[in-house]
């Protein structure tokens, strides 16, 4: 979780991903970002986001990203 | 046939046809002919009863059906619109108040605050209120009858290479004579319907608004934000059986990149222009698999000839090592390939790309010096007067008698003792397995290239490919990965961006 948190920070250190649950609802991210964490994610966590995955419910918080990021790794 | 002078004329025919018929939506609005008709009529009379007449009218509102009303309704003023958004960097559009020093801006309620924090005190005017002024038809009439095509309907800006902002001034006859070409070669129709990616404060967005008008199509505004979600944009497209799309490649390869051709295909198209930058091969020939029956056309122009002036449809396979070609400039326009001593380029040798024509617009708004630059008299004519553009862009004729891009005129540059294409390094790039995109830039003090790339590939791989492929003096000293390549409004790359990225390192 704490790479999650370090990649997203760096996105947008003003905000608090820990408690934000609506980053795509209150238009924190936008489709920079998105592109910015499926590569970062393939880089740290060695899994990629399959195009399925890309969905607004998988990246409004920072928690459910997790959630993914630890599925597709238990997938593989 | 009456001869068309004015862009309104679309609008004003096409009402009388089909009233009812949807012209503009997006997913929760639907603007019909009649209240594109009735709403822009009514903002022509709001500026006329302002004492609103020839002069700059600032549109400051969000991607909306409504916004495509308030330009028409600018013109219907007798005025000429200049929209801009709340995406633009605050700093831009000070700059562009500064150039322009408008007397008034329409806003939504999206902007109406925000308006507030910038240094302008003009009139500020509510797109919900002046809507509801009672049409006065003797005045809008009078407007026209006084109207001629050389009179300016938009001013766009673009980024100037200074970081000034060049504010490009177009007339109805530019505008009328590229609506006529380009719908006859994206093959518009009633049945057509569009769904519009760019921005629409762009001169991109020319390409649904008015073909729309002129044939009773219709256009779907696609949410900014769908651009993140590659499956949920490819259902938007079907749901709503688009069939004909004009977007910037990098908005083709965000589909075809993540793998969502694979698991969803855009249906009902069978349309797709494409321009903004050069297609990697790869990524084209995804969609190409996707879509075997849809018609492929690379699109080629300048704001400064009012959008695009070079097509191409596609008809035939390309190898990964070749580039798509611009093909032929459009009915009516005429394209001079120059060499540097101002002659005609032969068959293979490399000339700037020069335009001729009605499409030309009128130039900066403002700014006569950075005008008279690019825009000359033509060097084959020394008898009369006659002004050519010079697009700063390089381009060829191939065996096929095609017109080829091959790269920015700043963008060739003299590396131990060779003359390079920095776009040929890219283009060589951009066919290694795992690579998005490639930008390579130029140290003109230090004399080294500069690579920034796009991929699931690390910089050791991406180095021993450019040698491998490369000549020697053409590999890259410096190669840095990105997560992202950083775009300019009108979806190019932005090499200033890397420039600034290089100089900050």
């Amino acid at each position: 979780m704490e790479t999650l948190l370090e990649i997203l920070g760096e996105l947008h250190p003003e905000i608090d991903f820990e408690t934000h649950k609506s980053l795509i609802d209150d238009k924190i991210l936008d489709s920079f970002d998105i592109v910015t964490i499926i590569a970062e994610v393939n880089d740290r966590y060695g899994v990629a986001i399959p195009a399925h995955e890309i969905t607004p419910e998988n990246f409004n918080s920072a928690s459910a990203l997790y959630e993914l990021i630890q599925r597709l790794m238990d997938e593989d | 046939m009456d001869r068309q002078i004015n862009i309104l004329e679309y609008l004003d025919n096409i009402v009388k046809i089909c009233p009812e018929k949807t012209a503009y939506a997006n997913e929760t609005d639907e603007l019909s002919f009649k209240t594109v008709y009735d709403n822009a009529r009514a903002i022509g009379t709001f500026l006329h009863n302002e004492g609103r007449y020839k002069e700059p009218i600032v549109v400051f509102m969000r991607k909306h059906p409504d916004t495509i009303v308030a330009f028409l309704g600018v013109v219907y003023g007798g005025c000429y619109y200049v929209p801009i958004d709340n995406e633009m960097p605050r700093h831009r559009i000070e700059l562009i108040f500064q150039d322009l020093k408008p007397r008034s801006v329409i806003c939504d309620e999206t902007t109406i605050d925000s308006i507030k924090s910038f240094d302008y005190d003009g009139a500020v005017y509510s797109y919900n209120e002046i809507t509801k002024t009672p049409v006065n038809q003797a005045a809008l009439d009078e407007i026209r009858d006084k109207a001629i095509d050389t009179d300016p309907i938009y001013i766009v800006f673009t980024s100037g290479s200074t970081g000034r902002p060049k504010g490009v001034v177009a007339n109805h006859r530019s505008v009328i004579d590229y609506i006529e070409t380009l719908s006859e070669v994206l093959q518009v129709s009633g049945d057509t319907v569009f769904g519009n990616q760019t921005p629409l404060y762009v001169d991109a967005c020319l390409k649904e608004i008015y073909p729309t008008l002129k044939f009773g199509a219709k256009t779907y505004i696609i949410p900014k934000e769908l651009f993140m979600f590659p499956i949920k944009l490819v259902e938007f497209l079907n749901k709503y059986k688009i069939n004909t799309i004009c977007w910037v490649v990098p908005a083709l390869t965000l589909i075809s990149g993540l793998g969502a051709l694979d698991k969803v295909v855009p249906q009902y198209l069978h349309t797709i222009a494409f321009g903004s930058e050069v297609f990697p091969i790869k990524q084209f020939n995804m969609w190409r698999k996707a879509l075997p029956n849809a018609r492929f056309i690379n699109l080629y122009g300048p704001t400064e000839a009012t959008g695009m002036s070079c097509y191409y449809v596609v008809d035939r396979e390309f190898a990964l090592d070749e580039s798509i070609p611009i093909g032929r400039p459009f009915k009516n326009t005429e394209i001079l390939l120059l060499t540097e001593d101002n002659r005609l380029a032969q068959k293979g040798e490399q000339g700037e790309i020069c335009i001729r024509g009605t499409s030309l617009t009128m130039g900066y708004y403002n700014d006569f010096e950075r005008t008279n630059e690019v825009f000359v008299q033509n060097p084959l004519n020394t008898m009369y007067p006659e002004l050519i553009y010079r697009t700063g862009d390089i381009g060829k004729i191939n065996e096929r008698g095609e017109l080829v891009f091959v790269s920015r005129k700043d963008y060739q540059i003299k590396h131990m003792g060779h003359r390079i294409e920095l776009g040929e390094i890219e283009m060589v790039m951009n066919q290694m397995d795992g690579i998005q995109s490639a930008a390579c830039i130029f140290d003109n003090d230090k004399k080294k290239i500069i690579m920034y790339y796009v991929g699931n590939v690390s910089k050791a791989d991406a180095v021993n490919y450019c040698k491998e492929k490369l000549p020697r003096y053409m590999v890259p000293n410096l190669v840095e990965k990105l997560d992202v390549m950083p775009l300019t409004s009108n979806g190019k790359i932005n090499r200033l961006a890397l420039k600034e990225m290089y100089a900050n390192r």
